[in-house]
């Protein structure tokens, strides 16, 4: 009989749960969109500590802020942790797509030979990675029993620790006030662009005699962004309704009114113009608000769906009119 | 406090025939969208889907059916634009 022995070295790299400076940085300037594609670590086998043969394995994607969670969280623990080539996107985003996925883990799993590393048959998967992973598919075609580890990094020690019992916390997806804030930076950056094309409108008016758009003008806008991007998704659950862009909606409106009481419209700012600011800012609070749904855990396709086929238009007619008005109060 | 989002628009489906109660769905699941009752898993509120498709993929006995997508504003409007399915870009955090 033909024996074929595959005498491929078999590759770990070194890793610890200790993150240094740079690490920190990174995480920092990827929050804000610094080089946050480029975010990534090698897909592979890793070692932390000093595991044996027996020593779990955790499965984990290669975007370096998730990987470094990870690590992170353990401390003084053994274990092995496998890679997945998931382009430098986060788990849960990755399974969506399915780079995080059946087909990948079975090729990563051949790729390092895990079987010749480990005497034990059990893979611990990050629960959100199940959307991507089929666990009976990679039972089926590898041998490996996939077990649904805990929602969040911090509670993965324990988990294990407990023999592989998940908790009904550790199991639920939360979203506090916090998470919602670490996001927001990311949400704002995204909007400078668009602002940038605005006042470069706006100064154009200004230069064709159209206008004159001032500093109130200015602070009238980027209060309503701050309110869609930041405000509104901290204040997520306390804003009356459920819909989004609702939610991003109400708040610009109360800062349009807050607005017009303190001040507008004053000489300068005449009725029509400040009713051309009610139609137009409370749309771009609800505009960015919605898209606040792409950074929740807890919205649904249909759902999205749904509320924007209503939003979108009234946005764009809401806009539109409001446009109108202040043109023509600027002719007037 | 807690979250709800718009009501009756999941596509989630069981197939109650099908279950063998074997809980798959209850360990991947995010939002405690079902509960074992009587040996099988039951949807006790559809609401909470956020129709992510961990279930689906996970039941080996194929009991369950949903139109799995993406609950991002801005994926379905580069979808619409595109005119492809829409999926998502982003690598943060939790987006997605
Ligand atoms: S995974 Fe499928 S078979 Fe198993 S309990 Fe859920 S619905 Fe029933
Ligand atoms: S699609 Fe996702 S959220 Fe909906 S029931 Fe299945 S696992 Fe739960």
């Amino acid at each position: 009989m033909l024996d074929i022995v595959l005498n491929r070295e078999i590759k770990i790299n070194p890793t610890s749960s200790q993150l240094t400076t740079q690490d920190i940085l990174g995480a920092w300037k990827a929050r804000w969109g610094i080089n946050r594609m480029n975010y990534k670590v090698e897909p592979g086998l890793y070692r932390l500590g000093n595991p044996d043969p027996n020593a779990p394995v955790l499965v984990t994607a290669n975007y370096k802020m998730t990987f470094d969670a990870l690590r992170k969280e353990l401390t003084n623990f053994d274990a092995w942790i496998l890679v997945l080539d998931t382009k430098g996107v986060n788990v849960w985003c990755a399974a969506g797509k399915g780079t995080f996925g059946t087909t990948e883990l079975l090729n990563r799993l051949a790729v390092v030979q895990l079987d010749n590393v480990v005497s034990h048959k059990t893979l611990i998967l990050p629960q959100l990675g199940a959307s991507g992973v089929c666990a009976h598919d990679i039972q089926k075609f590898s041998g490996f029993k996939v077990v649904y580890g805990p929602v969040r990094a911090k509670d993965i020690k324990e988990f294990i620790q407990s023999g592989m019992k998940a908790t009904d916390e550790m199991r639920t997806v939360t979203f506090s006030a916090y998470d919602r804030l670490v996001l927001t930076p990311i949400e704002l950056v995204s909007t400078f662009r668009i602002s940038l094309m605005i006042f470069g409108v706006l100064f154009l008016l200004n230069l064709i005699g159209i206008g004159p758009f001032g500093a109130v003008d200015f602070y009238a806008y980027v209060g309503a962004v701050i309110i869609g991007s930041v405000l509104t998704p901290v204040l997520l659950p306390w804003i009356p309704g459920r819909a989004f862009a609702w939610k991003g909606w109400f708040l610009g409106f109360i800062w349009v009114i807050v607005n017009l009481l303190m001040g507008w419209p004053s000489s300068e700012y005449s009725v029509l113009k400040a009713l051309g600011y009610l139609l137009i800012l409370p749309p771009v609070s609800a505009y960015l608000a919605m898209n606040f749904t792409g950074s929740s855990t807890y919205t649904s396709f249909s759902g999205v769906l749904k509320e924007m086929k209503i939003a979108i238009p009234a946005m764009i007619i809401s806009i539109g009119l409001g446009a109108i008005l202040i043109l023509v109060n600027s002719f007037i | 406090m807690k979250h709800s989002y718009l009501k009756n628009v999941s596509t989630l489906r069981m197939d109650s025939g099908k279950c063998t109660g074997c809980g798959m769905c209850l360990e991947v699941c995010p939002h405690h969208v079902f509960v074992m009752s009587k040996g099988k898993s039951i949807i006790v509120d559809k609401d909470r889907c956020i129709e992510c498709g961990a279930c689906v993929k996970n039941c080996p006995f194929k009991a369950l059916e949903v139109k799995p997508g993406v609950g991002c504003a801005a994926a379905i409007i580069k979808g619409w634009l595109t005119g492809t399915e829409p999926s998502c870009d982003c690598s943060d955090g939790s987006c997605c």
